[in-house]
């Protein structure tokens, strides 16, 4: 079920959202809390969404930045992406091998991928949205930037994770369809407003 | 009795006198003449009678004052009865009184052998011959030879130790020398009776290289605990393995049988082994035909037909495969079990294979037909070809099964051609594709497809883009005509799979690229050989 007519690598995949919750932007030391695993959530006046894009193939899902994410807006520049995300854990020496990806790290979908820091002094931390294992990020972003910003959908992905065989229909329950994304979007803008 | 000489006599004596029938005598004094083998059970019996008779008859005339030997002394006790007085030493053989013209037991004739348990007695007559007959027959196949497999139960190797060892017994009992270890083998013994029979009834001649193959298991229930004492004598020859019934394989049983010492052997099995009261099951006969290989190119069609059927929780999400449609015909044809289908490489669901075709082998399994003339496999490659406008083959033809190597090789090694619509977001001229006609030996990066990472491991593949050929259409689409490496992902080096195939088209062109239609124009293999229409 990919979208018609003609697009790129991406016409294959099925597109799920995962908005941003109401609580404000995830900084360091801002923990989420289970309530933004749940679909629909209402906004906060004025303060704009941190939404991402996971886009699924049969089992792989692609994990993007959704064209309302603040990184995406006009104005904004990236001045570094970071996949330390912890003094142990970086998201560049993940190794996989074989068919199963044995040695994947294992992510939640609160688990962190990479933190990107704008000009302006913002961070944004990109979240994984889905569980499973990392099977690799997006290092073409980090020579080129700018990729991410023109291309978020397909070269500027931010990371491939592979859910469990089994989990792989159930993942995509925590997140919003292409529709129900659209009626959140309509929702901010309605009460921006 | 030519074959017998006076120092079988002990042997045969002994062993007639417990149990043993006349053809495993016969291999007990290592007699080689297949023929003999072949004489009736009755007269075999009487034979050794005689053969007994008339050097009794001599040593009588001989010795008639002098002590008589111990064999003549010691009186016959019931066998049974015997079987369990077991000393240290082993059993001391029980042998009938000395009276002339008494060397064997009336009774023997009819008993079922404690060596054989009826394989080379009953197992040899007309009456299962005629069974196994029945069955082939029946059974439908076309061959032009036979090969006769015979699985016995292994118990057989232990009773033949022991009846082995008794008559070692005997002959250093009698202070004779020992006689030679190598007798002959129960199965040689069996196939010289039963192949000329089987033969003779089959129309056909018995092959050891013969694809087809006749088989019968032999069992005998009553006996199958003999096998047992062997694992506490020997037990690390009996390690349980998945999926078999019983630890005590033949194999094991003969292990245990070379490793485990005379006296402990005596210890735990009688000497002579007892007689049985029932003949062995035969309890399988079956028939099987080595596989037959029919190889030949297919081209494609549709672009809405996968290579394997596509099941996904026992659903089906499209109807039929390119496996399918050719080997329906071929199964029906053949008249086999199963198939299994290789081919050089596949391609997607929604390409199609143009040109020659790509080459593909099916192996036929346990086929009932095998015989086929190049009109008759002409004809079933015109039914394949009529029966659906989706595929067609050429070239439909019996191979040997090196052709699934040849397959092999094909997939990883041959160039292959192909024709690709590409489309554009931003708009193109002549000039802007034109370059892509002077870029020889192209070197791609590609990871591994996002489409196929699932089952896939995740890697990098180097691959060449031979030559590119292109043909502008309009703003947004041209056509491109690529010859590459085997194993080259096609809609990737367009797409770019999110940048991960390097470099492709996009990068190339400066622009987005996506894939609208694939076509394979030629898969570069030689094989199988062209036939002529």
């Amino acid at each position: 079920a990919g979208a018609a007519g003609p697009g790129g690598a991406e016409r294959y995949f099925t597109r799920w959202y995962k908005p941003g919750t109401a609580g404000g932007r995830a900084g360091p030391g801002r923990r989420r809390g289970p309530d933004s695993l749940c679909a629909l959530l209402a906004d906060v006046k004025g303060r704009p969404c941190e939404d991402f894009c996971v886009l699924q193939h049969s089992n792989i899902c692609v994990i993007t930045l959704a064209e309302a994410h603040p990184l995406l807006q006009s104005g904004k520049t990236i001045k570094n992406i970071n996949y330390q995300i912890s003094a142990n854990c970086s998201r560049l020496q993940n190794k996989v091998s074989g068919k199963s990806k044995r040695g994947a790290q294992f992510l939640t979908e609160l688990a962190p991928l990479c933190r990107i820091s704008s000009s302006d002094g913002e961070e944004y931390t990109i979240y994984s949205c889905i569980r499973g294992r990392l099977i690799e990020v997006n290092e073409n972003i980090l020579s080129n930037p700018a990729l991410l910003q023109e291309k978020p959908s397909t070269e500027g992905y931010i990371a491939v994770v592979l859910p469990k065989f089994e989990e792989s229909k159930s993942i995509t329950q925590g997140l919003l369809t292409q529709k129900e994304y659209e009626e959140v979007l309509l929702k901010r803008r309605g009460s921006a407003s | 009795m030519s074959s017998l000489t006076e120092k079988n006599r002990p042997i045969v004596q002994l062993l007639l006198n417990t149990g043993t029938c006349p053809r495993c005598i016969l291999r007990f004094c290592c007699v080689g003449s297949q023929m003999l083998y072949r004489h009736p059970h009755k007269d075999l019996m009487k034979d050794l009678q005689e053969f007994l008779k008339n050097s009794q008859e001599e040593e009588d005339t001989v010795c008639l004052d002098v002590a008589d030997p111990p064999c003549k002394r010691i009186r016959l006790e019931h066998r049974a009865e015997g079987a369990e007085d077991l000393n240290h030493n082993g059993a001391v053989p029980q042998l009938p009184s000395a009276g002339h013209g008494n060397a064997a037991r009336e009774s023997s004739a009819g008993d079922v052998c404690n060596v054989c348990l009826g394989i080379l007695q009953d197992f040899c007559e007309a009456d299962f011959v005629k069974k196994v007959c029945q069955k082939v027959n029946s059974a439908d196949y076309q061959f032009t030879s036979f090969v006769f497999s015979v699985s016995l139960p292994p118990q057989l190797s232990v009773r033949e130790r022991a009846a082995w060892l008794g008559v070692k017994q005997q002959m250093r009992n009698l202070g004779l020398p020992l006689p030679k270890d190598d007798i002959v083998q129960l199965k040689e013994a069996y196939k010289w009776i039963i192949h000329p029979q089987l033969s003779e009834e089959l129309g056909v001649s018995a092959d050891g290289k013969s694809l087809f193959e006749v088989s019968v298991v032999f069992a005998h229930p009553e006996t199958d605990e003999e096998c047992r004492f062997l694992a506490t004598a020997c037990p690390d020859c009996f390690k349980p393995a998945k999926n078999k019934q019983s630890v005590f394989t033949r194999m094991a049983v003969i292990k245990a049988l070379e490793k485990i010492k005379e006296e402990d052997f005596l210890k735990h099995f009688p000497c002579p082994p007892r007689s049985p009261k029932n003949l062995c099951d035969a309890l399988e006969i079956q028939c099987n035909n080595g596989a037959v290989f029919v190889a030949g190119r297919y081209n494609k069609y549709s672009r809405n037909l996968p290579q394997t059927p596509w099941i996904i929780d026992g659903e089906r999400k499209l109807e039929s495969s390119v496996e399918e449609l050719i080997s329906e015909h071929l199964m029906a044809e053949f008249k086999a079990d199963s198939f299994n289908f290789s081919s050089s490489g596949r391609e997607d669901v929604d390409v199609r294979t143009l040109g020659n075709g790509r080459p593909f082998a099916i192996e036929l399994v346990n086929p009932r037909r095998i015989h086929f003339t190049t009109e008759e496999m002409k004809m079933l490659q015109q039914a394949i070809n009529d029966s659906s406008d989706k595929i067609q083959v050429r070239d439909l033809q019996l191979v040997t099964r090196s052709a699934i190597g040849r397959m092999k090789e094909g997939e990883e090694e041959k160039t292959k051609t192909y024709s690709a619509l590409i489309w554009t977001d931003k708009a193109i001229q002549r000039e802007d594709i034109a370059f892509l006609d002077d870029i020889k030996e192209l070197k791609l990066d590609q990871k591994t497809p996002l489409r196929v990472l699932h089952r896939r491991p995740l890697a990098v593949r180097c691959r060449l883009i031979h030559t590119m050929k292109s043909e502008y259409i309009d703003e947004h689409h041209f056509r491109l005509h690529l010859k590459t490496q085997a194993g080259t992902y096609i809609k990737e080096f367009v797409h770019g799979d999110f940048g991960r195939t390097k470099p492709n088209i996009g990068s190339l062109l400066n622009r987005t690229a996506d894939i609208l239609e694939l076509d394979v124009e030629s898969v570069d293999v030689d094989w199988p050989p062209t036939l002529a229409d």
